[in-house]
């Protein structure tokens, strides 16, 4: 991963990979749990995205400025316990100040402690950088994965309820797609949505005629492909074709 | 009283599947979820660990209760469960080996799985007591079990389909995912009717 190259990273580098190249729920597949489970309504979407970019930011500044006394062979005992920290926090928050986002989000909100991008960053980032730098990569990440909810959250919402923020959008002749708005519509909706990020970086890479990234020793650490499969070996990795494709058209552009 | 547990567990399987309905344990569904034996092994793992972390954190919330602390929930019980998923690694691979070499690779995934946590705080939300919450534990294992045998069988499948490039891999998974899922739609309402609760 970058990460350990994040020295030389700008600020804006370690901010803006969290939106796109490096995405949370569309290019990682992380956090898919609350990507489906919230994203009825854009409210849910976005208060689950600005819950979890406050414990990001907040879990990666404590643990950057701890970074040097939490010893290793306590380390993930300890970043568990400052994540928990301040997810009682967000909770306590959300109770006093938004109960309905509360009675919405239900048992996800606590589950943020759980969340694989939150473990993930600290884990990865903001234990070995220091506190600005976790702090954007953190606000990155945050802003990243809520995009996504709301994008998810946007698309159900208009298919499944016909409205967006609760104001009627569809014309009513259009029947609301209630499957939209169950789970089977949530894990349908995310697969689309991969899929189209999928589709734009190989056009974008194909347009530029750049290999798909990664390296021979390590195929799918970057790939843009990002089938989440994590075995070139796999019978349903679909790298090997899409080379042989982008090969066959850069051969036919030359020729 | 049995037509209660029959139900709580029954719908914890089918109707409110943790997978399926209610999106807990969606890494492991997506990941390990490939082969029939690894999906086996990791659906078992983690109906374990549900059940031994809820028998530990019910009476565990009753101190907190009992101590005006409800507010240290989520710390308590997402230390209590990796320590004990710790202790049980620790435990299985002294005393029994062969059940390690099947399961030992999956336990420390399941710290941060959050079927497990979820589990713990669903039971409590619910209002379950101490043998309820055992059973609601034990049937969100065996609904996760359940989901991943279900869906390594489809995923067989799915890998000799030829999907378009942009959704090979996650995407075609996710759809297949959704397909499973309104399979499990079709559950909902009939526990009630049966057991009549």
């Amino acid at each position: 991963m970058a990460d350990e190259l994040a020295a030389k990273q700008s600020g804006w580098e370690i901010f803006s990979k969290g939106l796109l190249t490096e995405n949370p729920s569309l290019r990682q597949m992380l956090g898919l749990c609350p990507t489906l489970a919230v994203t009825t309504a854009v409210t849910n979407g976005l208060g689950m995205g600005v819950a979890t970019t406050f414990v990001l930011v907040c879990s990666g500044l404590a643990v950057s400025l701890l970074r040097k006394a939490i010893p290793n062979s306590v380390r993930i005992p300890a970043l568990i316990t400052i994540i928990a920290s301040f997810v009682t926090l967000v909770m306590m928050l959300v109770k006093a100040y938004l109960p309905a986002l509360d009675d919405a989000l239900g048992i996800y909100l606590p589950l943020i402690v759980v969340n694989c991008i939150v473990l993930g960053r600290a884990e990865m980032f903001a234990s070995k950088n220091p506190p600005g730098a976790a702090i954007l990569d953190g606000l990155g990440m945050g802003l990243g994965f809520t995009v996504s909810l709301v994008l998810m959250s946007a698309v159900r919402e208009l298919l499944g309820a016909g409205t967006l923020l609760g104001v009627k959008i569809m014309p009513s002749f259009i029947e609301p797609m209630l499957i939209m708005v169950t789970p089977a519509g949530g894990f349908a909706v995310l697969g689309v949505l991969i899929a189209a990020s999928v589709w734009l970086e190989q056009r974008r890479l194909r347009k530029l005629g750049l290999p798909l990234g990664g390296s021979p020793e390590n195929p799918c650490d970057g790939c843009a492909l990002a089938c989440g499969l994590d075995d070139p070996a796999d019978p349903a990795c679909a790298r090997d074709a899409f080379v042989e494709k982008v090969e066959a058209a850069l051969g036919e552009r030359d020729a | 009283m049995m037509a209660q547990y029959a139900s709580i567990l029954f719908s914890m399987v089918l109707v409110n599947n943790f997978v399926l309905v209610r999106f807990l344990g969606i890494c492991p569904f997506l990941g390990v979820s490939k082969k029939l034996d690894s999906a086996a092994g990791m659906g078992a793992a983690v109906t374990l660990v549900i059940v031994l972390a809820i028998a530990v954190t019910w009476p565990i919330q009753q101190l907190l209760v009992a101590w005006g602390l409800e507010y240290l929930q989520t710390i308590a019980f997402i230390l209590v469960i990796a320590t004990l998923v710790q202790l049980l690694e620790m435990a299985i691979k002294r005393f029994i080996p062969p059940l390690y070499e099947s399961l030992g690779v999956y336990l420390p995934l399941i710290t941060t799985n959050c079927a497990v946590l979820g589990a713990a705080i669903l039971t409590i939300d619910e209002g379950y007591t101490y043998p309820q919450a055992l059973v609601a534990g034990l049937g969100a294992g065996l609904g996760f079990l359940l989901a991943m045998v279900i869906f390594s069988g489809v995923r067989k499948r799915v890998e000799d389909a030829e999907p378009p490039e942009c959704f090979r891999g996650m995407p075609i998974t996710l759809i297949s995912a959704a397909i499973t899922a309104i399979a499990f739609m079709g559950f909902s309402g009939v526990i009630d009717h049966l057991f009549g609760v």
